[in-house]
């Protein structure tokens, strides 16, 4: 299984670097998302009760994760683009690779993308929007399991809206109301991480982490019977 | 078959004695909820008459939010286990209804909040989790209504009416849990003392929607069995086209 | 008091209720003239 999720992640990833389509296009939408943000959010707008900071600072860690999660809707259509050119996905089927193999896999390719994109967002916010850092630690491991949530629910949900005209249009609707709570959760460990105090975050840390693993093993079950008849 | 004869073929076209039955039950129900709802029973000493929205609102978020989608879960579940066509039907019709009790567990939500919170919209835990689950069961029906191959579909909605009806929780939760940290216990609607008829109007909610709910079931259930034995027969019609074409085919080869 | 959410509220849900029972019992009219009555026994009737 950990075998084929490797064959598969490396082949996505071969693609992407090849094709730029992640760097080109998805990482600049990315960037200009964030400084359309700006201009939602006057930058000089602060509000009586805590002057101190700039709305535009204080609300940093959810612009941030908006814009993760609007640029990860596109690389998860893109991961599923790429296979279903010339019925790829059947292809794939046919190399008899285990379906918990193929989950993984796109799945890891996904999550990789999607850091590198939090890295570059994250850098993006952290100059447009200048909040401070305040637990490393914390930031980091929400990090890692938001993107573990949105990469695991994204793919099985990109999967069902896989080979459809409408994909494009259903996976939307399909992903964001399931990855509200991951939002929500990600959003206020993060504010805990750069503001403090690190205590307020840990708990959400935690219900990132559940989340993440419940949407693994919901994808590795259900990924055979997905990819049995498509 | 004359007009007069397609008329009584199909009218009643899902009834039964079961529908028939369910349905006067619905509507003396829904008659019964409007006399207490609206004139019998009295008005709230804290909120007046706006807590006559409750007998609305508290059962079509119970019925639509967990029977109906509970409904849609459980066949799901048995859709991907042994394939049967009932249980997708069935699974697809509840999460149909369930939509439209879930929309007017919203409507019936933010009236009740304009007078008494003074906003429709209030970052209530049961509001803001309704109205997700709501979104997240749109996009399951849309998933139905897409053109793909009935056995794919079906599958690929079980999957969906599963994770959906666990998201509801889990939508739940976290919510209730993020607004807590944040602003103490929600406000609590219904308060302990509470007058004997307006418990008796909210328990007549529950059963009449409940009734309204089977009642619709079984019809919206029956109009997709139809559709799918549309779907089938279109199948099979074209497959016996094919195969006639290839007879004729051979015929022609045969000849030459 | 606060009778103006209370009606609205109670006509848009009845209201709705009432639209989509007509228009889903319309459907059952329309797709039982093309579903033979022998093919219309729904499994438990």
């Amino acid at each position: 299984m950990l075998r084929d999720a490797w064959l598969i992640a490396s082949k996505d990833l071969r693609v992407e670097w090849s094709s730029k389509v992640l760097t080109g296009q998805v990482l600049p939408f990315g960037v200009l998302v964030l400084i359309l943000f700006g201009f939602g959010i006057s930058p000089d707008r602060r509000v009586v009760e805590a002057p101190e900071r700039a709305v535009l600072e204080q609300v940093a860690p959810g612009l941030f994760w908006m814009a993760v999660l609007l640029s990860a809707l596109l690389a998860l259509g893109r991961s599923f683009a790429i296979e279903s050119v010339d019925g790829n996905l059947d292809a794939l089927k046919l190399t008899g690779l285990d379906p918990a193999g193929i989950f993984l896999g796109k799945g890891l390719a996904v999550w990789l993308e999607l850091v590198a994109l939090e890295v570059v967002l994250g850098a993006g916010a952290f100059l447009l929007y200048g909040a401070p850092l305040g637990h490393p630690g914390l930031l980091a491991v929400t990090v890692a399991a938001t993107t573990t949530s949105v990469a695991a629910a994204g793919t099985l949900y990109a999967a069902l809206a896989s080979g459809l005209r409408v994909r494009d249009t259903l996976v939307p609707l399909l992903v964001l109301p399931v990855l509200a709570p991951v939002l929500l959760g990600a959003t206020l460990a993060t504010e805990a991480a750069l503001f403090g105090p690190a205590g307020d975050g840990w708990p959400w840390a935690g219900f990132l982490g559940a989340f993440a693993l419940l949407y693994l093993g919901a994808g590795i079950l259900s990924f055979g019977p997905l990819l049995e008849e498509t | 078959m004359t007009q007069v004869e397609t008329a009584n073929a199909t009218r009643g076209a899902t009834s039964s004695k079961a529908t028939r039955m369910l349905g006067v039950l619905s509507a003396v129900g829904v008659a019964a909820l409007l006399l207490f709802g609206l004139i019998l029973s009295p008005p709230d000493v804290a909120q007046a008459d706006s807590v006559r929205l409750f007998y609305i609102h508290v059962p079509s978020a119970i019925v639509g939010l967990y029977l109906a989608f509970g409904v849609t879960c459980l066949g799901s579940i048995i859709h991907l286990r042994n394939g049967s066509v009932f249980w997708d039907l069935l699974a697809g019709a509840a999460a149909e209804i369930g939509v439209v009790f879930a929309g007017f567990t919203l409507v019936t939500g933010m009236l009740w909040g304009r007078p008494t919170w003074g906003v429709y919209w209030q970052w209530d835990p049961r509001l803001t989790s309704t109205s997700l689950s709501f979104l997240l069961f749109l996009g399951y029906l849309a998933v139905r209504r897409l053109d793909l191959d009935p056995a794919v579909r079906s599958k690929r909605a079980a999957i969906l009416g599963i994770i959906g009806f666990l998201n509801l929780i889990i939508v739940r939760q976290s919510v209730q849990w993020w607004r807590s940290l944040h602003q103490g216990s929600t406000l609590n609607p219904v308060d302990a003392q509470i007058d004997g008829l307006m418990l008796f109007s909210f328990f007549l909610g529950l059963i009449a929607l409940t009734s309204v709910f089977f009642w619709l079931l079984l019809h919206r259930f029956r109009v997709a069995w139809m559709e799918h034995q549309i779907e089938a027969a279109s199948v099979t019609t074209a497959l016996a086209a094919r195969r006639s074409e290839a007879a004729d085919y051979d015929g022609l080869a045969g000849n030459t | 008091m606060h009778w103006e959410y209370v009606i609205p509220g109670y006509l848009a849900v009845f209201g709705s209720l009432a639209i989509y029972t007509v228009l889903l019992l319309r459907k059952a009219r329309r797709l039982a003239a093309q579903v033979p009555p022998e093919k219309r026994r729904f499994l438990h009737d």
